[in-house]
């Protein structure tokens, strides 16, 4: 058991799928902290939202951090998602590899974007 | 000797699509589990369309009235305003439903049958409440 690589790999077994599952919650609780903390900056704001009132939540550093954190946790919580989705309903092994690759480009190019845009701010 | 013909023994594949789903009756904590996943994958296809538009908003005084002119005008200002719309739902539909499964993590009273009906009952109603209210305040109507 302590060998777990080459011919003695263990390739199924328990806690495979654990990691993920724990990950897909605790990204999720962190996204809700997000909307929350969003929210009740956006009710609690003076004046009508416009240009200043809105960037001014996101310019403070540690909402840029929040920010930053959560789209990287959303990043996660989406690809075990999709990846479940691919899993259940596409069984052909080219589709199925071809849609969690394109999944990732989608995912980390969606983060990639999203760091750009908060880096400028 | 003993029977030699065998009785046809009912045989269970997966469900068709096209033929087995329209007849299927979905019981509410089923409905809320299939706009789970479908809400899901609707956000993750539509997360550049989010980030396109926090860039506008956040970047410059003339980016946000740049969105703005987009956002208000014409027919691609109602066509953005309807996937706003949708992203409005889903995004509610999936956090209320996403609530609703972590406490079923933590509690073993939400799991229960009828527990079940009740919140998954209450998650429809909610979400759907909740998007009709934000529907009514995206086409200005208060």
């Amino acid at each position: 058991m302590s060998v777990n690589y080459g011919s003695k790999r263990v390739v199924v077994g328990a806690h495979y799928g654990l990691r993920d599952w724990i990950a897909q919650r605790g990204t999720a609780l962190l996204m809700a902290v997000f909307t929350v903390v969003l929210l009740a900056q956006v009710i609690f704001s003076h004046g009508p939202m416009g240009y200043d009132t809105w960037s001014a939540i996101f310019s403070a550093q540690w909402m840029k951090v929040l920010t930053l954190v959560t789209i990287v946790a959303l990043g996660y919580h989406a690809w075990v998602g999709m990846r479940d989705i691919w899993m259940d309903y596409v069984k052909p092994v080219v589709a199925r590899l071809l849609l969690q690759i394109v999944s990732i480009f989608w995912l980390v190019g969606c983060v990639g974007y999203t760091v750009q845009v908060l880096w400028r701010l | 000797m003993t029977a030699t013909v065998k009785k046809k023994r009912p045989e269970f594949r997966n469900i068709n699509a096209f033929t087995d789903l329209p007849s299927y009756r979905l019981p509410a904590p089923g409905w809320v589990s299939i706009l789970h996943r479908i809400s899901g994958l609707m956000m993750a296809f539509l997360l550049p369309l989010v980030i396109w538009m926090f860039d506008l908003t956040v970047s410059s005084e003339i980016s946000f009235a740049r969105f703005s002119s987009i956002f208000n005008v014409g027919i691609g200002g109602l066509v953005l305003k309807l996937f706003c719309l949708a992203l409005i739902w889903a995004y509610l539909h999936h956090f209320i439903a996403g609530m609703r499964h972590l406490w079923m993590d933590v509690n073993h009273h939400a799991v229960e049958k009828k527990t079940g009906t009740n919140t998954a009952v209450g998650v429809l109603v909610l979400s759907i409440a909740l998007t009709v209210i934000l529907a009514a305040k995206l086409f200005g109507l208060y």
